[in-house]
């Protein structure tokens, strides 16, 4: 049951982080500034067991991902494992560790879809983001590769201060290379990402001018390729529906088998996660402290509380809402609604051309 | 954001789902779901029995025909049914027209 007595939800994602090794050095990774140890990281057959259970839970999707889940030479195990547990797999890479040959056998496993991310139109800039050299270049050839073996190609492009003036050719580049569906990723403040915020931070009238952009390309190129944005919520008047819910649509395995509700639960005092080590999946998502503590809408405090779209957005993100106010039941203050909106806003006004901290561990 | 026209299809196409797209029951989740890059659509009876005949070998005519002849319905309400649903499909990249 969740906190207001419904029915507990099935969730229809799982993220598997497979391990926080990864060769880039995004400054925007959503990946926690502590990384993951390699000796820490589940096995395959761990990795299996938990896909069966995930799938009898009723997960349709798996998101293998990272740090660079190319990383893991038993990828092909893996991804046969996720297969073999009837879920439909998403390779969410930066394409950096693949090769023709190594991708032909996870295709064979029963791959079946790649996400590349591309850092952006721009070969110098892209890999000036990524802390990378050659990355831009690696990237497009993998990209080709996919779309040569007949796997769908999505491209991530996360779209930040340094590149969000060039969204028109970033499009442009994903359809030159195959893809079905680009995501215009605008950049979202949580580990890494979140220390680097200031040097991210786009101007408002860039966003704006982005929204536009995404609209004229939706237009141009209906039915050739699918664009999806994901909104940069501090110039947003509403929050983001964070991930769908806190325990009600998806959940996160992190390299060292500790259940989330989302990437960057960690940040939240006083959580209690449960490891896969020690309890079933089914176990977690109905009883672990950390799944009940925000699920449903009996924790809230006002304005949620009352708020008309309450169960539309749940009060945006539990992750956001401490981060920024030191409160996690607080609103997220991205909300206009929220007492701690004009704190958003002067953070939002606070970009500036400053050096990137790359990801390390 | 602009109006799309309605679309028109030839009746001797053979739709297929691609790769990366596929139609599956779960339980859980309450009937068949239809799951795509990232995204999931649930899939009402009607197009599940759509998309069970969109095997890439059999033309948009044929499949229109036998559903016609299946659920004893008129074949040109069944046609535009077929038309809008393999059309919208097609527009979202979940659906290739061979």
């Amino acid at each position: 049951m969740t906190t207001n007595g419904a029915s507990l939800p099935a969730p229809l994602g799982l993220l598997a982080e497979l391990t926080h090794r990864c060769p880039l050095g995004c400054p925007y990774c959503s990946n926690p500034l502590a990384l993951d140890r390699r000796d820490d990281e589940l096995d395959s057959a761990t990795w299996g067991r938990v896909f069966n259970e995930a799938a009898a839970l009723g997960v349709l999707q798996v998101h293998l991902s990272g740090g660079e889940p190319a990383a893991r030479r038993d990828l092909p195990e893996i991804v046969r494992a996720a297969c073999e547990a009837g879920l439909y797999s998403n390779l969410i890479t930066s394409a950096v560790g693949l090769t023709p040959q190594n991708l032909a056998v996870l295709a064979d496993a029963g791959l079946d879809h790649v996400q590349i991310s591309i850092q952006d139109s721009d070969e110098a800039s892209a890999d000036h983001i990524a802390g990378y050299k050659s990355a831009s270049a690696r990237k497009r050839a993998i990209a080709k590769e996919v779309v040569r073996l007949g796997l769908p190609l999505t491209v991530n492009m996360v779209v930040h201060r340094a590149n969000i003036a060039r969204i028109e050719s970033m499009v442009e580049l994903a359809l030159s290379l195959g893809a079905s569906r680009v995501e215009i990723a605008h950049v979202q403040y949580y580990g890494w990402a979140l220390k680097n915020r200031a040097a991210l931070m786009p101007s408002r009238e860039q966003v704006e001018q982005a929204v536009r952009q995404v609209e004229m390309l939706r237009a141009r190129h209906h039915g050739q390729i699918v664009i999806d944005a994901v909104v940069p919520d501090y110039f947003a008047r509403f929050p983001k529906p964070c991930v769908g819910g806190w325990g009600r649509r998806s959940l996160n395995v992190t390299p060292a088998g500790r259940v989330l509700p989302c990437h960057a639960a960690e940040v939240i005092p006083g959580l209690e996660f449960w490891n896969v080590r020690e309890h079933s999946l089914a176990d977690i998502w109905r009883s672990s402290p950390a799944f009940l503590t925000f699920r449903g809408t009996d924790w809230m405090q006002e304005p949620c509380k009352s708020c008309a779209r309450r169960d539309q957005d749940f009060g945006g993100c539990r992750c956001q809402a401490f981060l920024l106010t030191g409160d996690a039941r607080a609103a997220d203050p991205v909300c206009h609604l929220s007492p701690q909106h004009a704190l958003v806003e002067h953070l939002a006004a606070a970009g500036e051309d400053v050096a990137y901290s790359y990801r390390s561990s | 954001m602009m109006d799309t026209p309605a679309r028109q299809l030839s009746g001797s196409v053979c739709p297929r789902l691609p790769r990366g797209v596929r139609l599956t029951h779960n339980e859980a989740q309450g009937g068949w779901v239809l799951l795509a890059p990232e995204r999931v659509f649930k899939a009402d009876a009607i197009t599940v029995e759509i998309l069970k005949r969109c095997t890439g070998e059999t033309t948009l005519n044929a499949i229109v025909d036998d559903l016609a002849r299946a659920f004893a319905a008129p074949r040109e309400r069944i046609h535009a049914d077929v038309v809008n649903l393999l059309g919208s499909l097609a527009d979202k990249k979940l659906l290739e027209l061979g």
